[in-house]
């Protein structure tokens, strides 16, 4: 029998099949799912499934990446441990999530002055998101959707803020319950003015508010897009961070292009752990990591093979595993004798090296000071407990 | 920005369009308080970069390479 039409929407859906396909379209439309613009979500890591840096980070500052694509945006007096939670019980849980972001306040702040804030926020690739046609006449709205538990009952707000015009977009919601996942569905308006430029670089960042001082709450929330007014952007945020007994959790974060409510939102689309990663590791790359036990293979993990030029320089090259945003920087964990190299039944031990090729889809690292070795090939391995090899090109 | 780091130049003995030797800064170093280590392509994309530019810009200056 010849396949003459697949009804992909009732797969879809879930419906029951109508002869010779039915009518796709609507029943798409009907399931929310026409208005998606891609088959991958728009946010990167929803689930919080991927953490390479690690799963605990003790006193998160400014600009500091805990969990993969999620930044912190840190100035107050106190302190907050973000770690990757597993979650057991719950909304969420039941929800199908089983991890989290945790922000757990370590050192209240009672009273955030001026420009103090504790702020989550992920930012997004800018090319990544021209089907929002901002900027044009058909610009279109955004649903944001997420679960959260905090201790600090009351109004928070997210904000998006848009890099290239400077213009940003505030939205309240409430947490109903101390301490209980609630569900969130917030509509953003369309922005015709604001262009986000088609390329690799900053889109729009959306921010999730711990806590926001006086600076960002003296004038009137800003609930459509405009150029960014600081006075404007956190306007009711209860300080979550004026207890060291409040925590802040946050996973099932999902973006849709248009409007939906609860009742017509799209469901979460869970992809399998390995697309998730490869989608984060687009943004930082965990290539090596000792710190991490593999079991048999801890010693002498391998970092890269290589050979000695000309100048006494040994040079390894790392393929990355999918094209990165842009030339990685080379994070590694340093210390005296952290990796070694073998070249010749010889053993070399040193601190570091250094990346030498500006590359997006690898890279050489390179060792100096090898002087009167040339033609050889080596291996360039880990050597101590600590020492990691990574590669960053996050936003 | 940057307390209490290291940075400076990464050198690399390449070769010019001759073929005789030549060295050149291929990168910048951070080596931050906390034991981590960022070598970063001076790629005006690349993030980290952008903050090193800032830096300088702010008066500050990235040591030579050793």
């Amino acid at each position: 029998m010849a396949l003459s039409k697949i009804d992909v929407a009732n797969m879809l859906t879930g419906a029951t099949p109508v002869a010779n396909g039915g009518t796709a379209a609507t029943t798409l439309a009907a399931a929310g799912l026409d208005k998606r613009p891609s088959s991958k979500p728009i946010i990167i890591n929803g689930n919080m499934a991927v953490s390479q840096r690690g799963t605990s980070f003790a006193a998160v500052g400014d600009g500091v990446y805990t969990l993969d694509r999620y930044e912190s945006a840190k100035n107050n007096d106190g302190a907050v441990t973000i770690t990757q939670e597993a979650l057991t019980s719950g909304n969420a849980y039941t929800d199908g999530f089983r991890t989290a972001l945790k922000v757990d306040v370590t050192t209240a702040d009672g009273t955030l002055a001026g420009t103090q804030r504790f702020l989550v926020q992920q930012i997004v690739e800018a090319q990544n998101l021209q089907s929002l046609k901002f900027g044009t006449a058909n610009a279109e709205k955004l649903t944001l959707s997420f679960w959260v538990k905090a201790t600090k009952t009351g109004t928070h707000i997210v904000r998006m803020y848009q890099y290239d015009d400077d213009r940003s977009v505030s939205i309240a919601y409430t947490v109903s319950t101390t301490n209980t996942w609630e569900k969130k569905v917030m509509n953003f308006p369309a922005d015709t003015t604001g262009v986000i430029d088609n390329n690799n670089g900053h889109g729009i960042q959306i921010a999730w508010a711990v806590g926001a001082g006086a600076s960002f709450q003296s004038g009137t929330l800003a609930t459509a897009w405009a150029g960014n007014t600081s006075a404007n952007d956190f306007v009711g945020q209860v300080n979550g961070l004026d207890s060291t007994s409040n925590n802040f959790h946050l996973t099932g974060v999902q973006l849709e292009v248009g409007e939906f409510s609860s009742a017509t939102l799209p469901p979460f689309q869970h992809e399998s752990f390995g697309d998730n990663l490869s989608r984060c590791q687009r943004y930082y790359y965990k290539h090596v990591d000792r710190r991490v036990s593999v079991g048999q293979s801890d010693n002498d993990m391998i970092i890269g093979k290589g050979g000695f030029n000309a100048a006494g320089q040994f040079e390894a090259t790392v393929h990355f595993p999918v094209t990165m945003r842009t030339a990685p920087s080379l994070v590694i964990g340093n210390g005296t004798n952290y990796f070694k190299l073998y070249v010749s039944g010889t053993t070399h031990t040193f601190d570091d090296f250094q990346i030498h090729a500006d590359h997006i889809n690898a890279t050489s690292l390179y060792k100096g000071g090898f002087s009167g070795i040339q033609g050889e090939a080596g291996n360039l391995v880990i050597n101590n407990a600590n020492a990691f090899v990574h590669f960053n090109s996050e936003l | 920005m940057f307390k209490d780091c290291t940075i400076k130049y990464n050198s690399y003995q390449g070769s010019d369009e001759d073929g005789k030797p030549k060295t050149y800064n291929c990168s910048v170093q951070i080596i931050f308080p906390n034991g981590t280590m960022k070598s970063v392509p001076m790629n005006n994309d690349n993030t980290d970069y952008q903050e090193i530019l800032a830096w300088v810009a702010e008066g500050n200056t990235i040591a030579e390479a050793d």
